[in-house]
């Protein structure tokens, strides 16, 4: 069976720190920063990027489409 | 040219939305009106014109239907009498917020409340002053004849797309169920969805187009500032229409040492009035507003110079000669006289009022 | 594999719909009402409709949903983008008009507009985004919040003695024969975003293809007046509102055939 690795690209200024993507990640890839964005919120990042399959899960629930992914078949 | 009929006024507004080009009425039933949207309905311009009639829910449906539709560009008309344009306030305040056209018909009746169905001008403040919330205004056109409630329909969309502005034809049961002679417009064809886009695309909601920006209509803005802004721009263009768009007019007042002062049926009345008083050799004259906003102003002050006192005819407890005041200052005299519950003054009710109030006095 | 290699534009597999525009929703964070704009935007990108698509944004949290989707919008009063679309639709039989309203002012101020609005049949799709409360002015009850609910006005919980029952109007709108689809999705995972995208788009499709009004309700949150973490309220949410506001599809049928009401003898 093909292995695909994923990505995610969070958009750190956009990001609310909602906490959703963290949640509905199947892979724990999500963490929230402890650093704040210029508006203050804890912004999204991938705290454990290997794990990541780019199913995109994240980015869906995303109120603020703030994260855009990327995929590789290898 | 025009065609010659013995119609009633109600019917009129019917026959001359048709005619002018209408793309849809949306309407609620209230006597003494009613006739407007059952002519229409008899009439099934849909076929003939493509003009959409639909029976709303309520007046508050209809009015938002007429924001809709409006919004998108197209010349839309709602009839409806005093509790009806109660509750199109909302909506009035709404469109004249967010700029848009429209002609909105109120056929009086006597109020406060449930009132009765006999005619009236007791919502003159309502019309001319507010209705609803927000510092806005309507363009008043105040019909006397049922040739005029045909020729208003058409000038009152002249008006209300030259300023994107709602426009009320205020008139009342007296001229909406009298029968006379109108000569009837000629037809003008509906505008397709090119020509509205090619006269009013900069701003109508019907679908973005490739490589123009989204349109978005709405009186909303948080911002006070820009909040501020639009309603300087909004009194501009109130300004604007007092500077330019002021109707009235004149019957007998070259000599004048008396003025009445009165617009729609009740402006009737006082022509009868005129030539009575003039008969016991009072001279006397009459001013009509045409245009109950912008008001004539100007000219009431030119006439205010030259007569002893002015007397302001209305069916109501008196709510325009406060305008009439203002316009003539305090050098003469400015007397009310109304009948209100839906009494119709006489002519001579009306000399005699004169001769009390200004004469006599 | 490097990651500079995978977050290459060749691997692309989600991004931004091209109608979402560059404006930061005003949405408190993990609010429902972002989601279901992406899926909108999603959707009438994927139809190619943008250039015939109206859009009406009533008085609510979503009143400026125009500052979000490129597409042209018109502001309505509270309750009445019904008649708003009424009067576009009728007028304008060519274009795909849509209404966006909260539960309150779907459900309360203008019940009156959506009913006779679906019962008429107007040709557009209804967006109903319910979260149990009047989220714009700061968390009072709305007539879809649940017995026993705390909100600003009921703040011992909604009492049925005083505050009357809540209202499952979309039950109440698939009654309707102008009505041809009727369905209650939510977004607060994946899969059920997933299938909310294809309700709005299968909505979209019935005003494409005329079959009279559409009507998708989103369970939604307000995790900012329900007092939780946008987590927590999806947890709440699934666990209270799904029991009285049970997901699925309502209706799915079609407009009810005019034959079938037999007219009056004249
Ligand atoms: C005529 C009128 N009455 C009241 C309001 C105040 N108001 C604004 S939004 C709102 C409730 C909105 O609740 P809902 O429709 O559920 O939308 P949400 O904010 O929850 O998404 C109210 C009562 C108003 N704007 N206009
Ligand atoms: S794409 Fe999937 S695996 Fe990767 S971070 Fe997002 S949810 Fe997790
Ligand atoms: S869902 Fe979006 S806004 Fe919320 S934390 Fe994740 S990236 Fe940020
Ligand atoms: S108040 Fe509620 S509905 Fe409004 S934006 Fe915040 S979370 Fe969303
Ligand atoms: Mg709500």
């Amino acid at each position: 069976m093909a292995k695909v690795i994923g990505a995610v690209v969070v958009n750190n200024e956009e990001c609310k720190g909602c906490g959703l993507c963290v949640v509905a990640c199947p892979q724990d890839v999500l963490g929230q920063n402890k650093q704040v964005n210029s508006r203050g919120y804890h912004y999204s990042f991938m705290k454990n990027p290997e794990a990541c399959i780019g199913c995109s899960n994240c980015a869906t629930v995303c109120p603020d489409t703030c994260i855009t992914v990327y995929r590789v078949k290898i | 040219m025009g065609e010659l009929r013995l119609m009633k006024g109600n019917e009129v507004i019917a026959e001359a939305a048709i005619r002018c080009g209408c793309d849809a009425y949306f309407g609620y039933p209230i006597t003494p009106q009613s006739e407007v949207m059952e002519t229409l309905m008899d009439r099934e311009p849909w076929d003939e014109t493509g003009m959409v009639v639909l029976q709303a829910e309520s007046e508050i449906a209809s009015i938002h239907m007429i924001y809709g539709a409006a919004a998108s560009g197209k010349k839309v008309i709602t009839s409806s009498s005093s509790p009806g344009i109660s509750l199109m306030a909302e909506g009035i305040s709404y469109i004249a917020g967010a700029e848009l056209p429209c002609v909105i018909v109120n056929v009086q009746r006597g109020g406060p409340g449930l009132g009765t169905i006999q005619p009236s001008q007791a919502d003159y403040w309502q019309s001319t002053k507010g209705g609803g919330h927000g510092d806005y205004r309507l363009i008043v056109l105040a019909p006397s004849s049922v040739q005029e409630m045909n020729d208003f329909v058409e000038l009152g969309f002249k008006l209300a797309f030259k300023y994107r502005n709602p426009a009320m034809i205020l008139t009342d049961g007296v001229i909406g169920q009298t029968m006379e002679k109108v000569i009837l417009s000629d037809y003008i064809p509906r505008l397709t969805d090119e020509e509205i886009n090619e006269k009013y695309g900069s701003w109508a909601t019907n679908g973005r187009k490739p490589g123009r920006q989204r349109n978005i209509i709405t009186s909303l803005e948080m911002d006070s500032g820009r909040m501020e802004q639009n309603n300087l721009r909004l009194q501009a263009k109130y300004a604007k229409m007092e500077e330019e768009e002021v109707l009235f007019e004149e019957f007998q007042c070259e000599d004048a040492e008396y003025l009445l002062v009165a617009f729609g049926s009740s402006s009737r009345i006082c022509q009868k009035t005129v030539d009575l008083a003039r008969e016991k050799g009072i001279k006397v004259g009459l001013l009509r507003p045409i245009t109950l906003f912008p008001f004539p102003k100007k000219p009431i002050a030119a006439l205010a110079k030259q007569v002893k006192g002015i007397l302001v005819v209305e069916m109501n407890a008196g709510q325009m000669v406060e305008d009439v005041q203002l316009a003539a200052g305090c050098a003469i005299p400015v007397k009310h006289f109304g009948r209100m519950g839906g009494i119709i003054p006489s002519p001579g009710e009306v000399v005699e009022a004169l001769e009390q109030k200004l004469i006599g006095g | 594999m490097e990651l500079k290699d995978i977050i290459n534009p060749n691997n692309l597999v989600y991004e931004k719909p091209e109608l979402l525009t560059e404006n930061t929703m005003h949405y408190c964070p993990g609010c429902s009402h972002g989601v279901v704009h992406k899926l909108l935007a999603e959707v009438i990108e994927d139809l190619d409709i943008q250039d015939k698509t109206i859009g009406v944004s009533p008085v609510g949290c979503a009143v400026f949903a125009y500052n979000y989707i490129e597409i042209d919008w018109q502001e309505a009063a509270h309750g009445r983008a019904p008649a708003v679309a009424t009067g576009i639709a009728r007028t304008n039989p060519d274009k795909v008009v849509f209404t966006y309203q909260g539960d309150g002012d779907l459900a309360s101020i203008g019940a009156a507009e959506i009913l006779h609005a679906c019962n008429r049949g107007e040709n557009m799709v209804v967006i109903f985004v319910n979260n149990g409360i009047y989220g714009m002015t700061g968390g009072q009850m709305a007539p879809t919040t649940l017995i026993g609910q705390v909100t600003a006005t009921t703040p011992n919980g909604r009492d049925v003695g005083r505050n009357g029952y809540p209202l499952k109007i979309t039950e109440l709108i698939a009654q309707l024969p102008g009505t041809s689809y009727v369905t209650r999705q939510s977004v607060h995972t994946p899969a059920t975003i997933r299938k909310c995208k294809k309700a709005i788009a299968k909505a979209f499709q019935a005003a494409l293809d005329k079959k009279g009004t559409s009507f998708v309700e989103v369970v939604s949150t307000c995790n900012m007046n329900w007092k939780m973490t946008p987590v927590k309220a999806n947890e709440w949410m699934v666990e209270n509102m799904f029991p009285f506001y049970v997901p699925g599809d309502l209706k799915d049928s079609s407009k009810a055939d005019p034959e079938s009401y037999t007219p009056l003898k004249n």
